[in-house]
């Protein structure tokens, strides 16, 4: 909670939480979520977008965002109230699948170069990432996983050769039969 | 008109026009430029919508808020693109901050130059993002009544607040065909404003069992209309509790009822502080435990249980965790409270109250809106409550500016009806009062308007006086001239060893000719033996006065709660020590 007064929510620790916001896929909407964020101070870790029911002009937004629990209810709240947002549902609650894409080129493999080359296949392997570019001296992969096996990825990736990432942010569903 | 197929077909101008009528819209408040030209044709060619020119775009919005405020009616403006439309943003702001209902209509130059730095463009959408409820950027002329009509609904319905329309020139020139206001139901925007009948019984048995109760109300109480006000002054009967009110909320419960503790707050009564800050059940309708309100959050009432009642559910929680928190319009909440309230029959502990009672008349001793009165000079408190007294029996209404004449006019002008009170409470806007106090005398013109200003304030949207001359608008500005940015000046002596900063009024005008120039009528008084008969020259003149009443120069607005302190630590006008001293240096670097 924010106040010009003290802060009796000190001792709240910091969360992540998933929200699904469904909106009309209107003009200036991406602004208008991105502005609620940037204007109240609220962090987003990761923002996926894109119009997932044609016929109704739909959007759905994935957000990724942390903070304590009084803000991640008041961004709920806020995003709630908006006039285009038909609904908002928080994925942290319940059991869900949640994916991240990355594209990962990996080159120039130093002077121990084929085992380098090995090394990076096996471990594309056993995230199972697909090999969607290789030259000589270059691998492109990409991997879907959820948030921390593409950090991991990555991590394994930069000792032994990485030159680029491109990420995008989370799509998140829940699991079950249930739709939203 | 008939509804033949050929009647519907217009020009996007006629349609805005058309759209305005259907919305049974009398008044719109506007400034034409480039942009709007085709919309102030349509206008110019029919009789039933008035437009009122005011003098600069800030003054259209703040008199549409105070058209609104005092009618509950949408308040609609019209203005140009680029400045006409920056111009706007800050009445756009005010009236987003106090949940007052309005639509804009800005100009914009042509669909395919937007975005090419065309003469006066400027991203209305985008500058407006931010301080409207909702806005729209108009790309075809088919879209153009559907969104009308959706923006009135969208300003009045939920939390009210400021919808921006903006309408590029070809649109306005484009034909197409119009469609009235119809059932259609808005595709995402359904705002709840039934509670929950639960929640309403939980928060009924907390209400029976209370021995400390108070009724903390708001803003919301105005904006859901007078049958919430109504309904409140029937549960506060029924149930015998005390009542207390924000800024926004004054007159929904009368002040001249002896349940009345006056306002709460960082300027309010020491007896609404202190029944906050010792009640074991508060009762929030319809307001939001703004900063303001609460003052320091750790020492907030820090031994009740909380109901919060509100119409926008991110209010809840936001800044004070409650215990039942209900979703829903005031009228709506209340009505079922009185209902399970009768049918369960309750009755409200009488000897608990009692006790209550005995100590909120204790606290009432302090008499905490206490002033030293002056026989040689005006007083600004005495200036107020000679005004209450010279108008209470008349239809009045009261618009301020920004200072310390505003909380004095809060606390000693007192408010017995709803919508009669319009002040700019969230955002603090120098500059409201003036236009406010056009839009209130355009609504009820039988009604007798005063604007309650400062010397400074005044001075920011004086170019309005013009507006009230042409349109005959009697409106009364009631300057407490104490020759300082007086709230300012009294920071200053809290917080800043008493360097008064750039907060002198040097160089004012005179009043009365500056009255005189504006064909109204200027009347000056320093002497309280005179005030009473200055006054009453005031009310009787039948067009727009300025009152130029000079007032003490460096009186304080008390009582007061510093900044940093709880409800139980306040400044009181019997105070005796240096105010320099009060405020430790961590509450020095609040606002
Ligand atoms: C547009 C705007 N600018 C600045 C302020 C900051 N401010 C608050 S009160 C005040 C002084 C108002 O002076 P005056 O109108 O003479 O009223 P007084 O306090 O003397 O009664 C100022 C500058 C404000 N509220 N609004
Ligand atoms: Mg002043």
């Amino acid at each position: 909670m924010k106040s010009h007064y003290s802060d009796p929510t000190g001792n709240q620790t910091v969360e992540r939480r998933t929200f699904c916001v469904l909106v009309d896929n209107e003009p200036g909407v991406l602004a208008r979520i991105a502005g609620l964020f940037s204007g109240r101070g609220y962090n987003i870790e990761s923002l996926t977008v894109s119009e997932t029911e044609h016929a109704r002009h739909l959007s759905r937004f994935t957000i990724v965002t942390s903070g304590i629990p009084s803000v991640l209810n008041q961004i709920e709240a806020q995003l709630d109230r908006m006039v285009p947002v038909h609904k908002v549902v928080n994925l942290s609650t319940g059991s869900t699948i949640e994916r991240e894409l990355a594209l990962v080129k990996v080159a120039q493999f130093g002077p121990e170069r084929s085992e380098h080359r090995m090394e990076a296949l096996r471990l594309a392997t056993a995230f199972g990432a697909k090999t969607v570019d290789a030259t000589l001296n270059s691998f492109i992969f990409e991997l879907s996983g959820p948030y921390e096996d593409v950090e991991r990825f990555i991590n394994l990736m930069s000792a032994i050769g990485l030159v680029e990432v491109s990420r995008t942010g989370a799509a998140a569903i829940a699991r079950g039969a249930e739709g939203l | 008109m008939s509804e033949t197929k050929e009647t519907c077909t217009m020009t996007g101008a006629e349609m805005v026009v058309r759209a305005l009528q259907d919305q049974d819209v009398e008044h719109i408040f506007g400034y034409p430029g480039g942009a709007v030209l085709p919309i102030y044709d349509a206008l110019f060619q029919q009789n039933s919508v008035e437009h009122i020119l005011v003098r600069h775009e800030q003054g259209a919005v703040h008199a549409a808020e105070g058209y609104a405020r005092s009618s509950g009616k949408v308040g609609v403006v019209l203005v140009t693109s680029g400045p006409g439309a920056t111009n706007a943003v800050t009445g756009l702001t005010d009236a987003l901050l106090d949940s007052i209902p309005l639509v804009c209509f800005t100009g914009q130059v042509p669909t395919h130059l937007i975005g090419s730095d065309a003469f006066q463009e400027c991203d209305t959408v985008g500058i407006t993002r931010h301080c409207t409820k909702h806005n729209y950027l108009v790309k075809k002329v088919e879209d153009l009544p559907r969104i009308i009509h959706e923006a009135f609904y969208v300003a009045r319905s939920g939390r009210p607040g400021p919808v921006v329309i903006d309408v590029p020139k070809d649109v306005q020139f484009a034909s197409g065909t119009y469609t009235p206001p119809g059932e259609i139901m808005h595709k995402s925007y359904r705002p709840k404003t039934d509670g929950d009948r639960r929640q309403i019984e939980a928060a009924v048995d907390l209400i029976a069992r209370a021995k400390r109760p108070v009724f903390y109300t708001g803003g919301g109480i105005i904006n859901s209309g007078p049958e919430a006000a109504r309904l409140l002054r029937e549960f506060a009967k029924i149930t015998g509790f005390p009542v207390t009110s924000t800024l926004m909320g004054l007159g929904a419960f009368p002040a001249n009822d002896p349940q009345w503790l006056g306002m709460l707050g960082m300027h309010g009564t020491y007896e609404a502080n202190l029944a906050m800050h010792d009640c074991d059940v508060m009762i929030n309708l319809g307001a939001r435990f703004d900063d303001r309100i609460t003052g320091r959050l750790d020492a907030f009432s820090p031994g009740s249980k909380k109901i919060h009642v509100d119409i926008d559910p991110s209010s809840i929680n936001k800044n004070v965790k409650v215990d039942i928190g209900i979703v829903g319009d005031c009228a709506k909440v209340i009505s079922v409270m009185l209902e399970v309230w009768r049918e369960r029959k309750i009755q409200a502990d009488a000897g608990a109250l009692k006790t209550w009672w005995g100590q909120i008349n204790e606290w009432r001793k302090r008499n905490s809106l206490g002033y030293k009165n002056s026989k040689e000079i005006i007083k600004p408190q005495y200036a107020i409550e000679r005004l209450y007294e010279l108008t209470k029996d008349r239809k009045t209404y009261v618009t301020t500016e920004v200072g310390q004449h505003q909380m004095w006019a809060a606390q000693h002008f007192h408010f017995n009806e709803p919508n009669r009170w319009m002040t700019s409470g969230g955002l603090g806007t120098m500059g409201y009062g003036l236009p406010a106090a056009l839009g209130v005398q355009k609504a009820h013109p039988d009604a007798l308007v005063i604007d309650i200003a400062g010397e400074a304030s005044i001075l920011m949207n004086m170019q309005e006086m013009s507006t009230a001359a042409q349109y005959r608008l009697p409106i009364k500005i009631f300057i407490l001239n104490n020759e300082y940015m007086g709230m300012v000046r009294q920071w200053q002596e809290l917080l800043h060893g008493g360097r008064y900063s750039q907060s002198y009024s040097a160089a004012l005008p005179d009043f009365v000719k500056l009255a005189d120039a504006y064909h109204a009528h200027g009347i000056r008084c320093s002497d309280p033996a005179k005030l009473d008969a200055a006054i009453m020259e005031m009310i009787d003149y039948p067009g727009p006065v300025i009152f130029d009443c000079l007032v003490a120069k460096e009186e304080n607005c008390l009582p007061m709660i510093p900044s940093g302190k709880a409800h139980n630590d306040m400044l009181l006008p019997d105070f005796e020590g240096a105010i320099g001293d009060v405020i430790d240096s961590r509450g020095k670097q609040l606002v």
